[in-house]
């Protein structure tokens, strides 16, 4: 039993539970949801475990760190925020159809980590500029700010989709009211606002204690400036003029495709962070 | 939106100009499109470089709109500044409000509100009403916040309130912001950013600016003792490792290694490890061989050196060392490169690859030279920087942090009981109200309610 083969058996566990929390939602059966929270929770342990056990293999292979090292391990990492954010959500708000929204994202980053032809699982030891205690602190920041935005944006989906829907009976009715959707999607906001805030100080410190600058305008550092600028704009049309509902989740929903283009597309650009590959 | 009594009417509209948050969320979009343009379009790269990938109408353009260099154009600063000026504008519009209610001496509480809030709860009581407050009073100080008894017709009215001071967390956010672009502003006036390299066992004090031909000599004199890297197995590096001797008037005041992520500090004066490659080594051992007689001749030659050929076949000077050599379009390693001088003949250069012991054969000369052992001798690259304003980005940096904090999570709340003696019983209101976080204040009603429900039976 290694890590790799944990953490494979966990994407089709987070699959199921989509799975589950659709038909649920669909079929309008709650025993379905049950049992797809069941399968998060189920998911979130394995998630947990492979983590953890990449984490000792990496010891055993005499290159020991923390694995948030690359594509693969950010990977892993986001789908255990997510998932654990997403949970927590459902269990306090007691609505299941939440999850019908947010569950897809950590299955969909499980299943590029595990089955994309062109993603290196293996363990690899730390280049000179990565071995640095601003790493953990840098990385986890940053992903549990990217999984608030992710789980806002899953929300926002939700109440764009019940606008489409007959919100008196059926499935749009089976939907959240949209206060409470409208609430919860800016306090994700908020939370991952101020986790990417600390993500990009962190990272800003390291590097001014690796390369002396801790400004250098390479485009992940740009783009996670402009995924900043995003959400603050949010932010203040809705603090200051207002702003609720449909136009937040527009501007929740572009907020979080700068965060993905500050995680994959900038790879695809030349820079600092090319090791995140 | 408060506005600021203006004496000069003229100012009134351009004050009223920046402290208004349409133009923050212009102006922050603004900053999030432009931004992208900087990502996609390397940024100070040479010009001719550029001519050459965009074509000369595209570079005309650009070059115009300084998008080589967009981060640090005069258009890119002047949005920035706009957004300093409408937070600075618009925090102080607002702060003279917020001012009064957070450093107000007697706080008014407004019983009506109270009345018509959501999350108010009611219940009855049968103990006499003085008991009743008293008992209140304790729980709610020791629950909640320090209490104000007011006493009307009806009864008693107790109010609590906390978190006044959270008010002002948005503007430690703006000021924050103020204080990074202020220390990025005072970095770029007051400090540099340049880089030196040093061959093992030399000495250097003058560094190269980055993006300018300019130097800066330093106060003292930096040698690098040793340079060393290694790598790993699946030879990734591992580790690059400069011992540093800092001289300060030929006194060695500090010896200090350092490697990526652990720099050198001195003076002032930050010193990174940032690049290396291999120099010319002290001397190498060349072999000459005659091709008549095949007799060879070895001798440890220093760069510049000259040395006379045995046997009549000329002289040779070792000029210098190439780390990576391009012969006629092939990368060819290590080379040393000489000139020949025979009697007669013109100087010849000649290229010597350390991999390649018959490579100078080709040649067809009369003596073949090939090069033997040497020791390399590497030289580190660093990044020397001088930062004054990076105390007043990291304060910023805290600030932030803190700030967002209040505002997003703590909230200024008010909770009001109020008991009305009625014939028999008395009737026991409570609500609470929060300029933020309605959930919060709700759960807090909540849990008060219970408790003071508890002791009132």
């Amino acid at each position: 039993m290694n890590s790799s083969l944990i953490l494979s058996i966990v994407t089709f566990v987070y699959a199921l539970a989509t799975v589950l929390y659709i038909s649920s939602w669909i079929f309008n059966k709650s025993l379905l949801g049950k049992i797809g929270t069941a399968s998060t929770l189920a998911g979130i342990i394995g998630n947990i475990a492979g983590f953890i056990l990449r984490w000792v293999e990496s010891y055993q292979q005499g290159i020991g760190h923390a694995p948030l090292s690359n594509l693969y391990e950010s990977l892993v990492f986001f789908s255990l925020t997510t998932a654990i954010i997403y949970i927590v959500i459902e269990r306090r708000t007691r609505e299941i159809t939440i999850s019908v929204f947010a569950s897809p994202l950590p299955f969909i980053a499980m299943a590029y980590a595990s089955l994309s032809p062109n993603m290196n699982d293996r363990i690899q030891p730390l280049i000179p500029a990565l071995k640095s205690n601003w790493l953990i602190a840098h990385v986890i920041t940053c992903f549990l700010g990217y999984a608030g935005f992710a789980v806002a944006c899953g929300l926002s989906i939700m109440y764009l989709s019940k606008q489409y829907m007959n919100s008196s009976e059926g499935m749009g009715a089976r939907i959240p009211s949209y206060d409470m959707i409208d609430e919860l999607t800016y306090q994700m906001i908020m939370f991952g606002f101020l986790f990417l805030s600390v993500g990009i100080i962190t990272g800003s410190v390291w590097a001014n204690s690796a390369w002396g600058s801790y400004w250098s305008w390479d485009p992940k550092e740009t783009w996670s400036l402009i995924t900043w600028f995003v959400y603050a704009l949010l932010l203040h049309t809705r603090l200051m003029k207002g702003w609720q509902g449909k136009r937040i989740a527009y501007i929740s929903i572009i907020g979080f495709a700068a965060v993905l283009f500050t995680y994959f597309g900038v790879n695809y650009l030349p820079g600092l962070h090319s090791y995140g590959q | 939106m408060e506005e600021k009594p203006a004496s000069n009417s003229i100012l009134t509209p351009i004050w009223n100009f920046f402290a208004s948050v349409k133009l923050s969320v212009i102006t922050l979009l603004l900053l999030a499109i432009t931004s992208i343009i900087g990502t996609i379009l390397p940024q100070n790269e040479s010009p001719e470089a550029y001519y050459h990938s965009l074509g000369e109408t595209l570079f005309n353009v650009f070059s115009t709109l300084d998008l080589f260099d967009m981060y640090h154009s005069r258009w890119y600063q002047f949005l920035l500044l706009l957004l300093c000026a409408n937070l600075v504008i618009c925090s102080l519009n607002r702060l003279s409000s917020t001012y009064k209610i957070v450093f107000i001496k007697k706080p008014v509480f407004n019983l009506a509100q109270f009345r018509k809030a959501g999350n108010r709860q009611d219940f009855t009581s049968t103990l006499p009403i003085e008991s009743l407050v008293e008992k209140f009073l304790q729980i709610i100080e020791s629950k909640f916040a320090k209490c104000i008894v007011e006493k009307n017709e009806t009864g008693y009215a107790i109010f609590s309130e906390k978190g006044r001071w959270t008010r002002l967390g948005v503007y430690g956010v703006h000021l924050s912001i103020i204080l990074m672009i202020a220390g990025g502003l005072a970095g770029s006036m007051y400090g540099f950013e340049g880089y030196m390299t040093i061959p093992e066992k030399s000495s250097e004090h003058v560094i190269h600016k980055r993006k300018s031909n300019e130097t800066i000599a330093l106060d003292f004199v930096i040698r690098c003792d040793k340079f060393d890297v290694s790598f790993y197995d699946t030879g990734a590096p591992k580790e690059y490792r400069s011992s540093l001797t800092i001289l300060e008037n030929g006194k060695e005041e500090l010896k200090q290694d350092i490697i990526v992520n652990k720099p050198l500090r001195y003076q002032g004066i930050n010193i990174f490890q940032s690049s290396y490659g291999t120099t010319a080594p002290e001397t190498v051992s060349l072999t000459f061989t005659s091709r008549e007689t095949g007799m060879e001749f070895t001798k440890s030659v220093s760069i510049g050196e000259e040395v006379d050929i045995p046997g009549g076949l000329g002289k040779f000077t070792l000029q210098q060392f190439a780390p990576s050599f391009r012969f006629r379009g092939h990368n060819i390693g290590e080379t040393f490169i000489g000139e020949l001088t025979s009697d007669g003949s013109d100087p010849k250069q000649i290229v010597i690859p350390v991999q390649f012991a018959k490579f100078d054969k080709m040649r067809g000369g009369d003596v073949i030279i090939s090069a033997g052992n040497f020791e390399k001798r590497y030289y580190t690259g660093l990044q020397v920087t001088k930062d004054p304003g990076v105390y007043i980005v990291y304060t910023g940096f805290i600030l932030i942090i803190l700030g967002c904090f209040i505002t997003f999570f703590m909230s200024h709340q008010k909770l009001c009981v109020e008991i009305q003696k009625e014939k028999d019983n008395c009737q026991v209101m409570i609500a609470g109200t929060a300029n933020k976080n309605k959930m919060g204040i709700k759960f807090i009603v909540d849990r008060i309610t219970e408790k003071l429900s508890k002791i009132s039976r």
